[in-house]
């Protein structure tokens, strides 16, 4: 098992040096730099400017002290927020972002799996259909649209309730996490439901589940132990890049509930082209994901029972 | 290494984790603050921004969001009263002669922690934001001042700079070249006068937290979570508290999001709100009343006079000029209120000797014509000797107005002149990128004014000026530049700036195209709030709330 979790390791770190070094050359390939502004800036101005952020250097020793800094778990200082350093950019809105994406993934996980198992039992029946329709629906329509429709659907209730019951947007309380994070994780959701379903319906028609109910096994029971353990498993794996998609990918959301999590950050440093939060958080989110994807891995061992890693053997 | 690493790593997972943990607790335990967009009892107005203030280092801080922040912290020198003209401000009285001005301070000004604002606090501001490692790039602004440019580049030490603190209330400004608009200048966000110790004692850190700075102004930072929250409460050390009404502003949204922040306002939970197209006709279906200011910016294609451009030649740009009609473009293009064509380099709101520049030096009218643009058109055909004529290249914004003004250009190039227009959209950087290089035969750029006189716009197609990015270059024009900044006689710089006007109608360095307007929905209960061109915007320095 260590030497499984090691090598799975090793190849991620191998990873987050790909993706630093080929956004760090794509980046400085785009015409222009972080210090192009609507205003002309004076050639002197310009000079003292690319002195203190290192970009009057060759583009290779740039690469080098980037890496070299890296390493040390520096990203430097923002281009476009001058005196904040982009660990702490990190640092303070990345919990954000994870805290908004862990609470979509619950509403994802807990939505998707009872909706698919629903829609399983019910094949082809009318509970399955609305499930299915439900499903198209929110794959179809974009996070943005369904954002300003809840948007509208919370001024109107709070209009005709003449109260604040739910807030339109901001975040520092509980009640402003659950309208975006059900968004966020909408999509998910009937991703997920979908695969519960596809594999709901293939335990109920195994010979083990046959063999429980023979044996007696019904009610929660069944469900519980013998259906849902195994029908969940496709679930499991979808869940490790499915976390690192909605934590990292909330930006639309973060956007339109005015939510200071990083999603925004990232997105506005690629177009205010600013290097070092571009470097930064690009970094932090691959060895985010490739982390994940290796606690999964993990994890799966744990749950499913047949698999099982053994030294010399895999 | 891979040991010290994962360690690192294993730390830094922790620590977040650690974080997560805590938030998650704290949002359990908050209570949900119950936002309210106009607050009587409290006199509390809550707003949302677009974004967070980059920087609010007032020698570095060059967008609109800071200039708006740091109008309430901050006071200059002087400032824009309640009717949008120049004030007193910690200057209670001052001269302006041919060779510099002087200001007299008042004793009563005081910075957030009690100390008094003195003529040395803008003294060290001024030469901080000149030294050439502030690399401030408005520093281009305190030129007039003697020895400015010389100080900047370095070629000078800063003590030569031509401001002295002649006493603790006095301020001397030497002019190196006439200034007559300097008073303006004096009102502008890179003025603001900085403490010295407090400025050394945080270094690169200075006003990148709210008790990272101090402040002088109607208002103090009192809350600042980056990305998320600033609230402005009123200054108990400010000269003239009493006359504060807001006792506090608050910001507890960031979002760039138009119909988001529509959204909070619906709610009531923002007392402003911008409009864009599609949310205007919302705002009128639910009976909301429209708000309109002038932001004072002027919209133009601008042409490339850089070797073996088509652009450059003068018949070319006026087959252009003939073709575009800035009233169809602003009326049936464009189609929102309270943007107005504009037919001038200087748009209606620039001043002139007593009132509008405009009023008084009217510009020249040409009457679109699409005969008339053919036959321009053929007479750039012959002079530039072109059989085939090869497919123009439009760079534009990436905003849905942009894409909607370059399309109609289209439009009409191929249904008017039968030529092919090809549109470049690049986002931001990019199109700046590529308005630097000159990779373009026509853009459609802007400018906004920085300061209350027409010069600002008047020396853009100068030849020297690093913001002409088509590179125009007519000793005329850079003639008339040179006869209005050498001059303190108001008559003299006006009939040099219509002799501008002149040459862009004739000559057509850029095509003015619209002036822009802003519009938005305010809560009816809040009065007295001032839209402005200049000293940041909007003010609520002077605003009220009805009960």
């Amino acid at each position: 098992m260590l030497n499984f979790i090691a090598r799975r390791l090793l190849s991620g770190l191998i990873t987050i040096w790909f993706i630093a070094t080929a956004t760090f050359f794509a980046m400085h390939a785009v015409p222009g730099d972080p210090l192009t502004q609507e205003k002309a800036m004076s050639p002197a101005v310009r000079m003292q400017l690319e002195a203190r952020y290192g970009l009057d250097k060759p583009l290779f020793e740039q690469y080098r002290l980037f890496m070299s800094n890296m390493i040390h778990g520096d990203f430097g200082i923002s281009f476009t927020q001058e005196n904040r350093h982009v660990n702490d950019i990190i640092r303070e809105h990345f919990p954000i972002s994870a805290t908004l994406g862990i609470a979509a993934v619950l509403i994802a996980l807990v939505g998707g799996v009872a909706a698919g198992s629903v829609a399983a039992y019910c094949r082809n029946r009318w509970p399955d259909r609305l499930v299915m329709i439900a499903v198209i629906a929110s794959i179809s329509v974009p996070g943005f649209v369904i954002a300003g429709l809840a948007q509208l659907v919370i001024v109107a209730m709070n209009n005709a309730a003449d109260k604040t019951l739910l807030p339109v947007a901001g975040w520092g309380s509980v009640n402003q996490i659950w309208v975006p994070a059900l968004v966020l994780g909408l999509g998910t959701m009937a991703y997920l439901s979908r695969i519960m379903r596809a594999s709901m319906l293939e335990v109920l028609s195994a010979d083990y589940n046959i063999a429980a109910k023979a044996k007696g096994v019904h009610g929660w029971r069944l469900f519980w132990h013998h259906q849902l353990r195994n029908a969940v498993l496709p679930v499991v794996t979808e869940l490790g890049p499915t976390i690192a998609a909605i934590t990292t990918g909330g930006f639309v959301v973060e956007l339109i509930f005015a939510i200071p999590g990083l999603g925004r950050y990232f997105v506005q440093a690629v177009q205010q082209l600013d290097y070092t939060v571009i470097m930064g958080t690009t970094v932090f989110y691959g060895a985010f994901l490739v982390l994940v994807v290796v606690l999964v891995d993990i994890s799966y061992g744990l749950i499913d029972p047949r698999i099982r890693l053994h030294r010399g053997r895999s | 290494m891979v040991k010290t690493l994962a360690k690192r790593f294993v730390l830094v997972l922790s620590a977040l984790a650690h974080r997560l943990a805590i938030l998650l607790l704290a949002l359990c335990f908050t209570i949900p603050a119950v936002a309210q967009a106009v607050d009587a009892a409290k006199s509390k107005v809550t707003l949302a921004l677009a974004t967070e203030p980059p920087t609010l280092n007032s020698a570095v801080a060059t967008d609109t969001i800071a200039s708006f922040v740091l109008a309430h912290l901050m006071e200059g020198l002087l400032v824009y009263g309640a009717d949008g003209e120049l004030a007193p401000g910690v200057a209670e009285r001052w001269q302006l002669d041919a060779g510099g001005a002087s200001f007299w301070l008042r004793d009563s000004a005081r910075w957030s922690d009690g100390k008094p604002v003195t003529a040395h606090d803008f003294v060290f501001a001024w030469r901080h934001a000149l030294k050439p490692s502030t690399a401030s790039q408005y520093a281009f602004i305190f030129y007039p001042i003697k020895n400015a440019e010389a100080v900047n580049s370095g070629k000078l030490p800063l003590t030569d700079l031509g401001v002295t603190a002649v006493s603790d209330y006095e301020l001397r400004v030497e002019f190196g070249q006439p200034c007559p608009y300097f008073l303006s200048l004096a009102a502008f966000m890179t003025f603001l006068p900085m403490r010295e110790d407090v400025v050394d004692h945080w270094g690169g850190r200075y006003a990148a937290d709210s008790d990272k700075l101090v402040v002088n102004g109607a208002y103090v930072l009192d809350k600042w979570v980056h990305g998320a929250h600033l609230r402005l409460r009123k200054n108990q050390h400010y000269w003239q508290a009493e006359s504060v009404k807001i006792n506090e502003i608050d910001m507890p949204y960031i979002t760039a999001d138009p119909s988001g922040q529509f959204n909070l306002f619906r709610d009531q939970q923002i007392a402003i709100a911008p409009l864009d197209t599609g949310l205007l006709n919302e705002a009128v279906d639910r009976g909301f009343d429209i708000e309109y200011f002038h932001t004072g910016s002027l919209f133009f294609l601008e042409f490339n006079f850089r070797e073996g451009r088509i652009t450059a030649n003068r018949s070319f740009r006026k087959a252009v000029q003939r073709l575009i009609d800035p009233d169809l473009l602003v009326n049936k293009i464009i189609g929102l209120p309270g943007i107005k064509p504009a037919y001038s380099l200087f748009p209606v709101t620039v001043k002139g000797l007593k009132g509008s520049f405009r009023e008084e030096y009217p510009v020249m009218r040409v009457d679109p014509s699409i005969a008339s643009a053919r036959k321009y058109l053929k007479q750039a055909k012959e002079e530039l000797g072109l059989a085939v004529w090869p497919p123009l290249v439009l760079l534009a914004g990436d905003s849905p107005r942009a894409l909607q003004e370059a399309e109609y250009y289209q439009y009409l190039f191929k249904k008017g002149l039968g030529l092919e227009l090809r549109i470049d959209q690049q986002v931001f950087k990019q199109r700046l990128e590529k308005m630097r290089r000159g990779d373009f035969d026509m853009v459609s750029a802007a400018w906004g004014p920085d300061y209350d006189d027409i010069m600002t716009f008047a020396d853009l197609f100068a030849s020297w000026n690093d913001n002409n990015r088509g590179r125009y270059d007519n000793p005329l024009y850079d003639r008339w530049v040179r006869l209005a900044q050498g001059s303190n006689d108001a008559r003299t710089r006006f009939n040099a700036m219509a002799q501008i006007q002149r040459i862009v109608v004739e000559d057509v360095p850029i095509l003015p195209t619209y002036e822009n307007g802003a519009l938005y929905v305010q809560n009816p209960r809040l009065k007295g709030v001032r839209r402005s061109i200049f000293g940041g915007d909007p003010i609520f320095r002077y605003a009220w709330i009805e009960q």
